[in-house]
């Protein structure tokens, strides 16, 4: 059974579906998209609970020619770090639907336009990490571009189509790049052991110092775009300020991880010589994007500019950990990819009812709802929570995974990435303290709380963000093999750890 | 003295012939025919030319490639399937010169004159369009398949020829486009002459006109390199110019602008695939053994199109002046194809000619289609949020446009991966890392337009689209299909130009 065919197409045929339903009825083209994301959802919990732990290989394997001519082929599979990042793809869409149930109806297009996207975008997610052909994924990579940009040019507000130009020339760019380093593999492969652009046979040639260098930059530039590592990342900030929430979930939720994915599958396991070469020069900018997010954060007055930022920080947490290369480090960074997906969500989707009740994005604006709206007060305190990665919510063991992992081998930088953590408090607790504790300020008085359908869609995500943090073993025991194969795979090995005293 | 009447293969030569004889046909129909009948019956003639020639390269598909009237034009691989896509083309264009409410009625007569009016209010309108059209489809199909320089040189004014008359022939905004035939023909006159003196150099080097004594001249080295390097660079310019490359690209905004624009679509698409078509064969043919004089050059000429292409197409502000540059930028891109000098670079420069040729048709048969009361509206500020007005249009122009930039699953992705592997693949670096940042750039501008239609609300409503004709809408729709299909699907065509490219000498 072809499941991750299935689960790709799923999307596309409810996106068919929805086109052929009545515009005016948007009722039932609400519930149909609905629908059709939890049956997707479904198909994911399905290849999760079929997935076999002990294998390091990709597991749902589809092979099919595509373009014989070029040797490229439509080829499907998934590891630990893949599977993961679906499954995180699949669970936010249906809670981005039900959670931003009213936010397609002011949109420049119609509520039909926007669902169809919603669920084209979800298909591009699911190709993106299932994809096995480099051709393939560079195929999602880049055509994942066009639904994101008519849902924040044609939803958003503010300056929205400014943002989703950035959006679009900033990733068109990176792409673009990846492209000449893709050209490049191509025809080192066709002189090496016959074209191909299966991942598997190309991290199979050998390439000479210089040429692995520059290809290198041309995937790695593309990943720091879309992560977004500093200083590449100034597309990001607007790009979350003019989106609808729930848009904003999914591009830093799940697109901006197609960044740091495509740095453990294709910079790492493509070009482990270069990476090497890199290495000390990325950990510097992760460490760099960490500080630098977490103060520019602290200085946000917009609501949804905060998050933005405290993402950018959270990215560099999640490239430092990869680039430790170790396998804690890379453990970590998978289930930050995986926990940073549930908390943003989490903010983005409060925040979002914060600002559309309150008809304002700016913090100030907030105070004392923890009296008035004590639901929706708690659920953005918890996400908050996990934001700042607090003991027993789930960010908490990812970042502390990456920290430890980064210190065996990179102690300075570990020890200078461990001021973000205290940051973060700062980043946090200042617009929770201003927005809901204190007394509740003028304009403030009469905000409604959440609806069942609101709480309906916080609850899971709330839910997942306390379960990892207590039990975070199903979603490690999925990632671990694959971390430390991935690792051993690119040549390096844990650094044991030294044990002091005995002078 | 006893002359032996030349044998002919007429076989071989089918294709053009039926073209040049239905040229010759529509010209005689054009002088006796009434006025009422003459628009269907052209178009019937037309139409009727194309499909029998084409039904004549899928004849010779199959069969020994072989040279014909007396070594002049060869009929190998290559040359069918650019006479196929050129035929192709034509036949899509010919349904856009379909709506002869483009065109002057009378062309001789002076812009703004009582005889002007005169023979558009009683209908006298002239058709000569068909004819001319089918001599330079004739032309341009003998362009790739000659093979000595007297006749490329014949093919290029039989080609020629025509189009600097059909740019002239806009009913509307005639100056212009009077302006813009003079302009195209003055400065292909020049090219042509630089073109000829070329030819005459490289016959003083080889002492023979055709490209294979020049490939064994070459090969040889032992004649005069000077005859040899002022002939290439001549002949260069000349084929420059006609694809419009830079730094002999100038004509290219004014003609596309100010011609009638199914004649743009026309001549953007089909002389591209003619031009280097041509030009293919004799860098690969004759030229291939002097590679190190002319990669230099021709590597300058490729980087600095496709800069120049991209970067003035941001500053322009006219939808068919835009679409000229971009076609300048894709000449650049081409150019790597011929720079890679390889079997592969030749199969990744077939494909990109017919996608982009596809992508050219059917982007220009939709400009047609904005008008307000005096026209076709092509001031791009006119064109915002068209979107709301004619989602449908707007759709389908956003298909072409993503496709000129090369965004996944369209044509025009395929086309330009093929073509920087080849060039990659060649060694040329340089013009793969310098057609990416183009590509950047190019994205910029083609973007500002999905912008214009999809975001901005428009000031004014007197700009509307009008409900196109069936022959319009079979255009775009077809082109559209193929730009979407060639970018999903493309191993058919792919596999087809394997088993037809390879050039005979």
């Amino acid at each position: 059974m072809n499941l991750l065919t299935s689960m790709g197409a799923l999307p596309l045929l409810g996106a068919l579906l929805i086109a052929l339903l009545p515009a005016a009825n948007t009722k039932l083209i609400k519930q149909a998209a609905f629908a059709v994301s939890l049956l997707v959802a479904g198909v994911g919990f399905a290849a999760a609970f079929g997935f076999d732990r002990s294998v390091t290989e990709f597991q749902y394997v589809e092979r099919f020619s595509w373009i014989p001519a070029l040797g490229i082929n439509y080829q499907l599979g998934v590891d630990g770090v893949s599977l993961i990042l679906i499954l995180l793809s699949v669970i936010l869409v249906p809670i981005v639907i039900l959670a931003g149930w009213n936010e397609s109806e002011n949109g420049r297009f119609s509520v039909k336009t926007f669902y169809v996207l919603i669920l084209i975008l979800e298909t591009m997610m699911i190709g993106v990490f299932a994809a096995t052909d480099v051709f393939l994924f560079y195929v999602f990579f880049e055509a994942m571009l066009i639904p994101v940009y008519f849902l924040i040019g044609g939803y958003g507000s503010g300056e929205r189509q400014a943002a989703a130009v950035k959006f679009l020339l900033y990733s068109l760019f990176g792409g673009l790049l990846m492209l000449a380093s893709i050209i490049g593999l191509f025809v080192i492969s066709g002189n090496q052991i016959g074209r191909t652009m299966d991942i598997e046979g190309l991290s199979t040639l050998q390439i000479d110092a210089t040429t692995q260098n520059f290809l290198f930059l041309g995937f790695f530039i593309a990943f720091a775009i879309k992560a977004p590592l500093w200083p590449l990342h100034t597309w990001l900030p607007d790009a979350a300020k003019s989106a609808t929430p729930g848009t904003s979930v999914l591009l830093l939720g799940v697109l901006d991880k197609v960044g740091t994915f495509g740095m453990i599958r294709y910079c790492i396991e493509l070009f482990p010589d270069a990476s090497r070469t890199f290495t000390p020069l990325i950990i510097v900018l992760s460490v760099i994007s960490i500080l630098y997010g977490a103060f520019l954060a602290i200085g946000q007055k917009d609501i949804k500019g905060l998050i933005a930022f405290t993402s950018i920080s959270h990215f560099g947490f999640i490239t430092l950990g990869i680039f430790a290369m170790t396998s804690q480090g890379h453990a970590g960074a998978t289930l930050y990819m995986l926990n940073h997906g549930f908390s943003t969500a989490a903010l983005f989707l409060v925040a979002g009812w914060m600002i559309s009740r309150r008809g304002s994005s700016t913090i100030a604006e907030f105070g004392g709802l923890q009296r008035v709206t004590p639901i929706m007060a708690w659920s953005f305190f918890i996400a908050g929570m996990s934001s700042l990665a607090l003991p027993g919510l789930s960010s908490f063991v990812s970042e502390f995974l990456v920290l430890v992992g980064t210190y065996t081998r990179y102690p300075v930088a570990a020890i200078i990435a461990t001021f973000g953590i205290i940051l973060a408090a700062l980043y946090i607790l200042i617009p929770v303290q201003k927005a809901l504790h204190g007394p509740t300020t003028p304009g403030n008085e009469n905000l409604p709380d959440l609806n069942k359908r609101e709480i309906a869609a916080i609850a899971p995500v709330i839910a997942v963000i306390i379960f990892l943090g207590f039990y975070p073993k199903p979603a490690l025991d999925i990632i671990n093999p694959t971390a430390i194969d991935t690792i051993s795979r690119a040549g390096f090995s844990d650094p044991a750890p030294v044990v002091g005293g005995n002078k | 003295m006893i002359f032996d009447s030349p044998a002919l293969e007429y076989g071989a030569l089918a294709p053009m012939l039926v073209i040049f004889g239905a040229a010759v046909i529509a010209v005689i129909v054009e002088a006796f025919a009434s006025a009422k009948l003459r628009p269907a019956l052209q178009l019937a003639i037309a139409l009727g030319a194309v499909i029998l020639s084409f039904a004549q390269v899928l004849r010779l598909r199959g069969t020994q490639t072989a040279t014909a009237a007396v070594n002049s034009v060869v009929v190998d691989g290559p040359v069918l399937f650019m006479q196929g896509t050129i035929l192709v083309l034509a036949f899509f264009a010919f349904l856009l010169l379909a709506d002869t409410d483009a065109f002057a009625a009378q062309a001789s007569a002076i812009p703004g004159s009582s005889e002007e009016r005169a023979a558009l209010q009683t209908g006298k309108i002239q058709t000569e369009i068909y004819p001319l059209t089918l001599f330079a489809v004739g032309g341009m199909m003998l362009f790739p398949a000659a093979n000595d320089l007297i006749t490329l040189f014949v093919a290029l004014e039989v080609l020629s020829l025509p189009l600097y008359l059909m740019a002239g022939l806009s009913r509307r905004r005639r100056l212009l486009s009077q302006e813009a035939a003079l302009k195209y023909f003055l400065l292909g006159a020049y090219s042509s002459a630089f073109f000829l003196f070329g030819a005459a150099f490289l016959y003083g080097y080889a002492g023979d006109v055709s490209l294979n004594a020049i490939h064994v001249a070459v090969s040889g080295g032992s004649s005069n390199e000077a005859f040899l390097l002022i002939g290439l660079i001549s002949i260069s310019v000349g084929l420059l110019f006609k694809v419009g490359a830079a730094p002999f690209h100038s004509w290219t905004p004014d003609v596309y602008q100010g011609a009638p624009t199914p004649v743009t679509a026309f001549m953007a698409a089909a002389t591209k695939v003619a031009a280097f078509g041509a030009m293919l064969r004799i860098f690969y043919v004759a030229l291939g053994g002097a590679v190190w004089s002319w990669k230099p050059m021709l590597t300058a000429v490729a980087i600095l199109t496709m800069i120049v292409g991209s970067v003035i197409a941001i500053a322009q502000r006219d939808v068919k002046r835009m679409l000229a540059y971009s076609s300048i930028a894709h000449a650049g891109f081409l150019l790597t194809g011929v720079l890679a000098l390889s079997q592969e670079g030749l199969e990744a420069s077939l494909f990109y000619l017919a996608t982009y040729g596809f992508s050219t048709l059917g982007a220009f048969a939709l400009v047609t289609l904005v008008r307000d009361s005096s026209g076709e509206v092509t001031d791009l500020n006119r064109w915002v949020g068209l979107a709301k007005r004619s989602p449908g249009v707007a759709l389908l122009f956003a298909t072409f446009l993503l496709s000129f930039a090369g965004i996944p699953l369209t044509a025009g992705f395929i086309g330009k991966f093929t073509i920087f592997t080849a060039a990659y693949d060649s060694g040329n670096i340089a013009v793969v890392v310098a057609g990416v940042f183009s590509s950047a750039i190019a994205a910029f501008f083609y973007i500002r337009v999905v912008v214009m239609m999809f975001f901005t609300d428009a000031q004014d409503d007197t700009v509307s689209v009008t409900i196109p004709s069936l022959y319009t809408n079979l255009t775009i729709w077809i082109a559209a299909i193929a730009t979407v299909i060639l970018g999903v699907f493309p191993t058919p065509v792919l596999d087809a130009i394997a088993s037809l490219a390879v050039f005979v000498r």
